[in-house]
């Protein structure tokens, strides 16, 4: 016995010892690679000092700032984004509990919400613009299938349930819809795309408007609830016959059927670059400075109206960026980061624009551009501008 | 104490005496006292800080369910609004009903397959086999929740959906609970997820009951002409409470359950009639909504849901152990504590 | 008669017999599956990248998830810190002075902690790290998980320690030793490799864990950057990239599902052959 306890100790000593040598290897090579190069470009006071900036917020421009963070992090190494996509609802609900250096949403502060930022302001930055396109799993069917506003609010409000529904079918002629079940998905977080999806629902149809609302997260009379985007993509692309609704760059990237949605000018237009373009330049929103409240702007509401604009994809929206004006309310800053975070966005909304076409998001107009470039400029720290040019 | 002290009168007495040995024991006798005394209570300190977690735990969820408490009072039990959107009211009853049918299901399912196996490792099997086989049942008692829902969605939810179901409402489709759409995922799905996930739980325990089930039930059965699965019947008999407990222990995982629930069983507030329906549990809905609470009320909301979620974790916690420990006591006929 | 009605016995044990080995079956059959499916599309991502760098951004392929491997090794290192003397203290308290009806309660309410809503320690550390310092951190992720492993290591301990012969302590008293230091030195030393166990199977369990983390850790797509900072782990790659539509994350999760196994798998098997069955190997 004296040898089998001797034997199984020394068997649980080497266990531990090998799984120490890993841990200390791989946080080695992982320390090693990741070190600050000398050879960046940084000030002094941010070289050799490793950076996290921490964002939290919508799914709908996620690949986008995915794409961002990593492409500034390869040019500038000691910067690291990290920015979770947890729904508008969730950025916005840490940027007021200021738990986040800057949050992501495509919904703005709603009236209440900006009047509950004391102390500094809230500053919107629109990053970028996408459109939400209702998506769906056909077997066999891999495009074309056409929905008008009404339609879509009907389907998810549950008033029809069927594929092959005359209503669908009618405006479909060229597509057999199969006599099968909609598998409804929504989102089952605080989404900016929820309240994207819903604003347009909203102005289509007044029951709609009345019985289930315009917001981040509703109470959805029927279907499945995904988490973000992803989760609704993941739904969707599990399920045949299950129609949801994303922002394009998911159905994109996963090739996902997404279909046409017909616009004020009676149009059926299909998701694109293009049509989200035309949207953009449709829609005259004059849109307020920075540090004012946003809750009024909606491209969806200025398209709604606009019966001219035959190109336009109606179901498109700006994605914000909310940061602090005075950013010494959050816990943790300090003036080499805050110069990090202003930095990397003066660079997203120039430079890094590049990267959004090929995920199909909209490039910001210059007109937003120059907004933006004043209102990052009005950022501060301790009262001081943080902004260096 | 008393004694201590006349000892030290005694000793004082004595040391009229050049006794040097004597002055030397009285001090290291008062110090080993004082230092075991000091052991038992950092020992005892350390022990009570798990009391002192659950106590801060109680306390920290009411603290921030206060606000909803307020709204709602006790209507929050049996609302069945849940709308942050447009009028803030908040109601927890489909969160109940959800939690609870998932956790039946979970037992239906799962405590005739946990007994069996029990039965299999505690009477019927071999000495040789019985470690291996308890190892790999023991097994799928480590597998992490999130990966039972990383094969729930990838694996289960889509045969069940393509080759269970369908079956199950043509069969069975004149009863409501197997009607409407089949979606994969699902009321139905987060069941037999959880079914799985309390086998060990139910089986180790009862196995361990089964076990302390002295020899001589079984061979007085078998004495009076029994055959084995009817002397089998009476050991559980003997040991039932001790079952009854250990079921209730899986019922007590099964509400805690997060992740594989999550996963799998569509996230949709509401009270579903159909099982193929995607249903929603409290632990679920806390998973999903936390971090995007975009008012005070609906946090505290959350809060609440999670407070409910404790309360009902422990009674049913509490109750499971306390009939296991009783029947263990009674049946081993000594003192497990 | 009662030959025909012995038969009908006869027929019914083996059916009942027979459907009780069939339910070990079927209780079997979910657990190869999931290993199976584990290893089979996980070892078809794992390769030397996958453990060794960083995720890429979305839609590109390649990249790894050596910050979730990273972090999961940290939390539970950070967890175990705080967990282990705690527990184990603990455990020593219950099993040594196991009379008085302190220990009684606290074991009572050790036991329902072991099986208890992980979410709900998760609120916990929220309200209490996360609120408090105004950040999701790696600390507050792994205070929750060491809350949640004190009960395993508590209960193991003590189980460990009161299995010791009651010889040795008696020997140390006769000897002169004091209660503490035949405690210490004699008594938990013997013990040590139940203790082992407990300390294998509550890491094990850390490391799996992923609700609490949900609302404290949070998440990362880089490596680590501060105990006050938000941190990858595994079960959280597992979560996110499986709910996900982006076809190389989901293959990823079954990448990370397969890593997280293996270290459990081994944790497991090291804890059956050591203990060889002797002590209860779960809780």
């Amino acid at each position: 016995m004296q040898n089998q306890e001797k034997k199984s100790n020394k068997k649980i000593l080497s266990a531990l010892l090998i799984v120490a040598i890993v841990i200390v290897a791989i946080g080695a090579y992982y320390y090693s690679t990741n070190a600050p190069s000398t050879s960046n470009t940084m000030t002094s006071e941010t070289m050799n000092q490793l950076i996290t900036l921490n964002g939290a917020g919508a799914t709908f421009p996620f690949p986008l700032i995915s794409k961002m963070s990593s492409e500034y992090n390869a040019a500038n190494p000691t910067i690291q984004i990290n920015y979770q996509s947890i729904g508008s609802g969730g950025g916005i609900r840490q940027f007021m509990v200021k738990t986040v250096d800057f949050a992501a949403s495509d919904a703005p502060l709603s009236d209440a919400q900006y009047a509950n930022v004391t102390g500094t302001s809230s500053l919107h930055i629109p990053f970028t613009i996408g459109g939400v396109v209702p998506t769906y799993n056909l077997p066999n069917i891999a495009s074309g299938v056409r929905f008008t506003g009404p339609i879509l609010a009907d389907i998810f409000m549950g008033k029809i349930t069927k594929w092959n529904d005359p209503q669908l079918a009618a405006i479909n002629p060229s597509v057999t819809l199969p006599d099968k079940d909609i598998i409804v998905v929504h989102r089952s977080d605080g989404s900016g795309t929820t309240f994207v999806w819903t604003n347009y629902l909203s102005n289509v149809s007044p029951d709609w408007k009345q019985n289930v609302g315009k917001s981040t997260s509703v109470n959805w009379p029927v279907g499945l609830g995904g988490k973000g985007n992803e989760g609704v993509a993941g739904i969707v692309t599990q399920n045949p016959y299950a129609l949801g609704y994303n922002e394009f760059a998911y159905a994109t990237i996963n090739k996902i059927s997404f279909g046409a949605v017909q616009n004020a000018a009676g149009n059926f237009v299909t998701p694109s670059l293009e049509s989200f373009t035309a949207a953009v330049q449709a829609s005259s929103t004059a849109l307020p400075n920075g540090d004012s409240n946003w809750s009024r702007v909606s491209i969806i509401d200025s398209l709604s109206t606009n019966t001219s604009a035959s190109d336009a994809y109606p179901v498109t929206s700006f994605s914000y960026i909310l940061i602090y004006k005075e950013l010494n309310v959050l816990p943790g800053m300090d003036l080499a980061r805050a110069r990090a975070l202003v930095n990397f966005l003066w660079w997203a909304v120039h430079a890094g624009q590049n990267y959004a076409p090929p995920l199909e998001y909209v490039p910001l107009p210059s007109s937003v551009v120059t907004l933006d470039e004043a209102t990052i400029k009005s950022i501060t720290f301790n009262g001081q501008t943080v902004f260096q040019g | 104490m008393q004694t201590f002290h006349r000892k030290r009168v005694e000793m004082k007495n004595l040391s009229a005496q050049p006794h040097f040995s004597l002055k030397a024991t009285e001090r290291s006798l008062m110090t080993r006292i004082t230092a075991d005394k000091i052991f038992k209570i950092f020992t005892a300190a350390m022990a009570s800080s798990i009391l002192l977690i659950l106590v801060a735990m109680v306390f920290e969820l009411y603290n921030q369910s206060k606000l909803s408490i307020d709204a709602f009072g006790f209507s929050f039990l049996w609302g069945t609004v849940w709308d942050p959107a447009i009028t803030q009211v908040f109601g927890a009853l489909p969160l109940i009903y959800g939690t609870i049918v998932t956790s039946l299901l979970a037992l239906l399912f799962g405590v005739p397959l946990s007994l069996g196996t029990a039965i299999v490792l505690s009477e019927l099997s071999p000495q040789r086999l019985k470690s291996p086989v308890s190892f790999i049942v023991e097994l799928l008692a480590a597998i992490p929740s999130v990966i039972f829902g990383l094969w729930g969605i990838f694996t289960l939810a889509p045969f069940l959906r393509d080759n269970v179901y369908p079956a199950l409402q043509a069969a069975l489709g004149f009863l409501p609970i197997f009607q409407g759409p089949i979606y994969g995922l699902g009321v139905l799905t987060g069941g037999i997820v959880l079914a799985i996930m309390i086998i060990p739980t139910v089986s180790a325990v009862s196995r361990d009951v089964l076990a302390a089930v002295p020899d001589s039930q079984r061979e007085a059965a078998l004495a009076l002409g029994a055959t084995k699965w009817e002397a089998t019947m009476t050991v559980m008999s003997y040991g039932r409470s001790g079952i009854i407990g250990s079921i209730i222990l899986g019922l007590g995982r099964a509400v805690g359950e997060t992740m594989a629930i999550t996963m799998v069983i569509g996230n949709r507030f509401d009270t579903f009639t159909s099982l193929f329906e995607p249903g929603y549990t409290m632990a679920a809905l806390i998973a999903n909504e936390f971090t995007e609470a975009t008012t005070d009320l609906y946090l505290s909301a959350i809060i609440e849901v999670g407070l409910i979620l404790f309360l009902v974790a422990m009674a049913i916690n509490v109750l499971a152990r306390f009939i296991v420990w009783r029947s263990l006591r009674m049946v081993r006929g000594a003192v497990l504590e | 008669m009662s030959s025909s009605h012995s038969h009908l016995r006869k027929m019914k044990e083996n059916i009942l017999l027979g459907l009780c080995v069939v339910a070990l079956i079927i209780t079997m059959v979910p657990l190869f599956s999931i290993l199976i499916s584990i290893f089979v599309n996980g070892g078809n991502v794992i390769d030397l990248a996958f453990l060794t760098e960083l995720p890429k951004a979305v839609g590109e392929t390649g990249g790894g998830i050596a910050n979730a491997i990273q972090g999961t090794l940290i939390l539970v290192a950070l967890a175990s810190f705080i967990a282990l003397p705690v527990g184990m203290i603990a455990g020593i308290y219950l099993s040594e002075y196991k009379s008085s009806r302190l220990a009684w309660v606290i074991r009572f309410f050790s036991d329902v902690l072991t099986e208890f809503p992980s979410i709900v320690i998760g609120i916990f550390a929220y309200t209490v790290i996360v609120l408090y310092i105004r950040s999701f951190a790696a600390f507050a992720g792994a205070v929750a998980l060491a809350i949640i492993m004190i009960p395993i290591v508590t209960r193991t301990t003590e189980e460990a320690v009161r299995l010791v012969p009651n010889g040795l302590r008696e020997a140390g008293i006769a000897l002169g030793v004091t209660r503490w230091k035949t405690i210490v030195r004699i008594v938990v030393p013997a013990g040590r490799s139940g203790i082992v166990t407990g300390v294998m199977l509550s890491v094990a369990r850390a490391a799996g864990e992923t609700a609490p983390l949900l609302l404290t850790a949070f998440n990362s797509f880089y490596g680590f950057s501060g105990l006050l900072k938000p941190i990858a782990s595994m079960s959280m790659y597992i979560f996110i990239f499986s709910i996900s539509p982006f076809p190389d994350w989901r293959a990823k999760a079954w990448g990370a599902a397969l890593i997280l196994m293996l270290m459990i798998l081994a944790l497991s098997v090291v804890v059956r052959s050591v203990t060889h069955g002797r002590y209860p190997a779960r809780v």
